[in-house]
């Protein structure tokens, strides 16, 4: 039993960490941020370069084969840097779905291209009604000779605006709420048929409300089989999502260190304001959150997440817990910088609201909860009368 | 990263499982069971005899003493994984004041003589040992002690009064912090490290008993008791020192991570047998969430006990984060013990056992359950209180 990396992933963490520290430090990042297209192309030429956009796909597609140990070693330091560069859903998100659903055509002609940056797909699955529910879909897909025609609205779809391409989730058959009768479709973001609208979020990365029109695509461009994709969808979206708790527990890391530096170096009423009780058990709790979270991330990780039922609870367990820490961590650092604590200009307010919006990306603490909950707590068992509670 | 056991901790788990399934006494759990049903104490027999047992067996009473003293010696993972083990067979936990607390200070700081007479009976289980630390002035600032330990020859005359003497009803020798130079720089400086025959005319135990109507706890007076001179251990004025070492020794499984997860268990079972809005309690979603909600907790602790374990096998030794180990620990303990008591409704009410009542009411498994939460708000207080153990956070690991 161990949680030491291989030297690979070491070398793999000194790259990332090294990236984030010498080019996008923090002034940087709010230069990047105040662009009118929100990212910068050449880090994601960089990101190419490095191989990072190769990590999770299969060697012999020129990827690296990391697993969820690497993935959880970049997104950690993206998190640490707010790196907007959109990585998780193109690379671990959508880059997951072809990966996984491809037609060796399909993986051939398009995960090269993904690895050298060339092209970037983003998944359109979120819709109005939707909430967090991957499978309430009402976007509509229908055959028309060789052809499909999609007509639909889907919301948030974040880094749309810097894809080339979209995976797009629709109902070829089915009810709106139903699991089956849910096809992806592979297309160019420039297609007629395709309406950005795209915009800034809180926490400064860019999404999009994409508006599809009589969209047509041809029956090759079907990802997967036809209706057939919840269940990728879904495993996909656990695996992002335990990326996305990296990413924020790299985020509570710098939020519960930088606090703790403001404390000690704020002074009020003739002394440091750590030197206050108050503020140093409230610094203790949320040293335990971090370490709280970092734990069940760590859980996650080495999980058994090809077991479908392991993999669900553990992507649950994580976000649900992490979602909770999140709020402690991230409110806490807020109020014990006072004032400084709630500025724009101030990098600590920008750690919070992209934790926060962390907190709500495939769904927040209430629905990992309930879904945790419902893939824990339905089994009876028969009660044992010799046994007792035996605490001490 | 890799969580799995390698093939030799496999094996040492299969090993401990199969000892414990052929050696835990039937009769043992029988009584426990009974009493635990019955709302009765246990008895000195009930609390050691499952010691006495793993004292015959390659030192298995005391799992992280050196071999050298007979004890198993384990590997930080073997400790773990006995732990669990003994959680998930429900077997009588080992008495702590002897192998995890004065067995250590004795080995590492006792000269040979004190070596030879007292690690022998504190590995078979055939002395019983209690703490007296805390006093009514000196709780969380424990330095401030006052009993006193004034040398007149070949004894020391101790007088004063400790307090929250765990078991001491049951205990043959008791350790002790004692004043020996009340005029000391630093309260800290005067301090030393007494062991003490419990027969010695002038102790007298007096219990307290806890909210839940338990004899757990006790004050113990000293009235010029006589301690010869060889039961003071290393150097007189010496006993902070010692007392700050063996704080750091008794950190091993204080997370009680195995015996909370089997307690959870436990409430499900319960909550499955009982019924609310016509369904099993288990199903009903404001409940079921409680747990999923302790359950996680839990999860998050037991790796967070994993990464500090991982630490400690690669030799870097156990540090101030045991007192997170502590915070959360205790803090679930508490949330385990709420959920059990509000499983069973009603049946929280009957107070069975005391000497009001010998009629048992309710279903078995109902019994004591309030008594277990009203009794655990102790364990936020014991061990150094979680605020003192904030503190130690602060300082220690934040630098605050
Ligand atoms: C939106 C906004 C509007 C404002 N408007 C005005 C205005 O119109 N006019 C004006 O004059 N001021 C205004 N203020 C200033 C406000 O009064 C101060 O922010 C407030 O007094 C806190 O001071 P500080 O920000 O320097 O934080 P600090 O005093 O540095 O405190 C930082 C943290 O330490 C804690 N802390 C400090 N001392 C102790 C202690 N002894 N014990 C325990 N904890 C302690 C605080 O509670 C806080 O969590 C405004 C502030 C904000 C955020
Ligand atoms: C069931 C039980 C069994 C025990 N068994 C033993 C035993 O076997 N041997 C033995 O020697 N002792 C034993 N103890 C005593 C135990 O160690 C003390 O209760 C503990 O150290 C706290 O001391 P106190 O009760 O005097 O509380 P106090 O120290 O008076 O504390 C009262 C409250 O103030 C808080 N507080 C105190 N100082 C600070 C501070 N600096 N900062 C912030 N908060 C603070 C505490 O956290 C607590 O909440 C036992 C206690 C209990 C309850």
């Amino acid at each position: 039993m161990n949680f030491d990396y291989t030297e690979e992933q070491t070398l793999l963490e000194n790259m990332v960490t090294s990236f984030v520290r010498d080019d996008y430090d923090w002034d940087t990042r709010c230069s990047i941020v105040k662009t009118e297209e929100g990212w910068k192309e050449e880090n994601w030429k960089k990101f190419a370069e490095l191989g990072l956009l190769g990590v999770p796909f299969d060697e012999d597609q020129g990827g690296l084969g990391g697993e969820a140990t690497d993935i959880m070693i970049v997104m950690e330091q993206f998190g640490k840097g707010l790196v907007v560069e959109p990585y998780m859903p193109s690379i671990i998100l959508a880059g997951g779905l072809i990966s996984k659903l491809g037609s060796a055509d399909q993986k051939n002609s398009i995960i090269p291209e993904i690895i050298s940056g060339d092209r970037r797909y983003v998944f359109a699955y979120a819709e109005p009604q939707s909430r967090f529910d991957l499978f309430d879909i009402k976007c509509s897909a229908t055959l028309d000779g060789d052809n499909y025609i999609i007509n639909g609205f889907k919301s948030v779809v974040f880094g749309a605006g810097m894809a080339t391409h979209l995976i797009i989730s629709a109902r070829t058959d089915g009810d709106q709420r139903s699991k089956s009768g849910i096809t992806l479709f592979l297309v160019d973001i420039k297609s007629d048929g395709i309406t950005l609208q795209n915009y800034p979020t809180i926490d400064e990365y860019r999404a999009s409300e994409v508006v599809i029109e009589n969209l047509t695509v041809s029956k090759e461009n079907i990802l997967g089989e036809l209706g057939n994709s919840y269940e990728a969808i879904e495993e996909q979206v656990d695996l992002s999502t335990i990326a996305i708790c990296s990413e924020a527990v790299g985020i509570l890391q710098v939020l519960k260190d930088s606090t703790n530096d403001y404390c000690k170096n704020r002074k009020q009423f003739g002394q440091s304001i750590s030197a206050n009780q108050a503020i140093q058990h409230r610094l203790v709790d949320m040293m335990i959150e971090y370490e709280q979270a970092k734990s069940i991330l760590y859980m996650a990780i080495t999980a058994d997440l090809s077991n479908s039922d392991e993999r669900r609870k553990a992507a649950s367990a994580a976000k649900a817990r992490i979602g909770k820490a999140i709020k402690f961590v991230g409110e806490n650092a807020i109020q014990l910088h006072g004032g400084m604590g709630v500025v724009d200009e101030y990098m600590i307010s920008h750690f919070f609201k992209r934790a926060t919006m962390i907190g709500i990306l495939f769904g927040n603490v209430d629905f990992h909860m309930k879904r945790y909950t419902d893939l824990t707590q339905s089994n009876i068992q028969s009660i044992n009368e010799d046994d007792g509670i035996n605490l001490s | 990263m890799d969580t799995a056991f390698s093939s030799e901790d496999l094996k040492f788990q299969l090993e401990v499982r199969e000892f414990i399934s052929n050696n835990y006494p039937k009769e043992l759990k029988d009584s426990i069971g009974t009493k635990r049903k019955t709302g009765k104490e246990l008895s000195r027999d009930d609390l050691m005899s499952w010691h006495k047992i793993l004292g015959k067996h390659n030192g298995w009473s005391a799992p992280g003493w050196p071999k050298q003293y007979g004890g198993a010696e384990f590997s930080p993972t073997q400790k773990y994984i006995f732990e669990q083990e003994c959680a998930r067979a429900e077997c009588q936990y080992i008495m702590p004041f002897g192998v995890n607390m004065v067995g250590p200070v004795i080995y590492t700081f006792g000269n040979d003589e004190q070596k030879a007479k007292h690690l022998p009976g504190i590995l078979s289980g055939d002395v019983f040992w209690c703490q007296g630390y805390s006093e009514p002035g000196s709780g969380s600032d424990l330095a401030s002690l006052k009993t006193s330990a004034v040398k007149e020859g070949d004894h020391y005359v101790v007088n004063g009064q400790k307090t929250w003497t765990t078991l001491a009803q049951h205990a043959d020798w008791i350790f002790c912090l004692v004043r020996t130079n009340p005029d000391a720089e630093k309260p800290q400086q005067g301090i030393s490290f007494l062991l003490i025959d419990m027969k010695t005319p002038g102790i007298t135990v007096r219990p307290i008993k806890l909210m839940d109507g338990s004899h757990e706890v006790n004050e113990t007076w000293f009235d010029n008791v006589k301690v010869p001179v060889e039961n003071l251990i290393g150097q007189e004025n010496m006993g902070w020192t010692y007392a700050k070492f063996l704080l750091a020794h008794e950190r091993s499984g204080i997370a009680g991570v195995a015996r909370s997860k089997k307690a959870l268990e436990r409430i499900k079972q319960i909550a499955s047998a009982e019924m609310s809005y016509g369904e099993p309690l288990i199903q009903d979603p404001a409940f079921k969430s409680k747990i999923a909600n302790a359950e996680l907790e839990l999860s998050s602790l037991e790796y967070t006990e994993l990464r500090t374990l991982a630490k400690d096998s690669a030799g870097k030794g156990p540090g101030p984060e045991s007192s997170l180990l502590k915070i959360k620990g205790t803090d679930i303990q508490q949330m385990v013990t709420e959920l059990a008591m509000e499983a069973v409704g009603y049946y929280a009410n009957p107070h069975l056992g005391t000497t009001l009542s010998n009629e048992y009411v309710g279903p078995d498994y109902a019994t004591n359950l309030s008594g277990s939460y009203f009794n655990f708000r102790k364990a936020s207080i014991y061990g150094g209180s979680n605020e003192i153990q904030r503190n130690i956070i602060a300082k220690m690991v934040l630098g605050l």
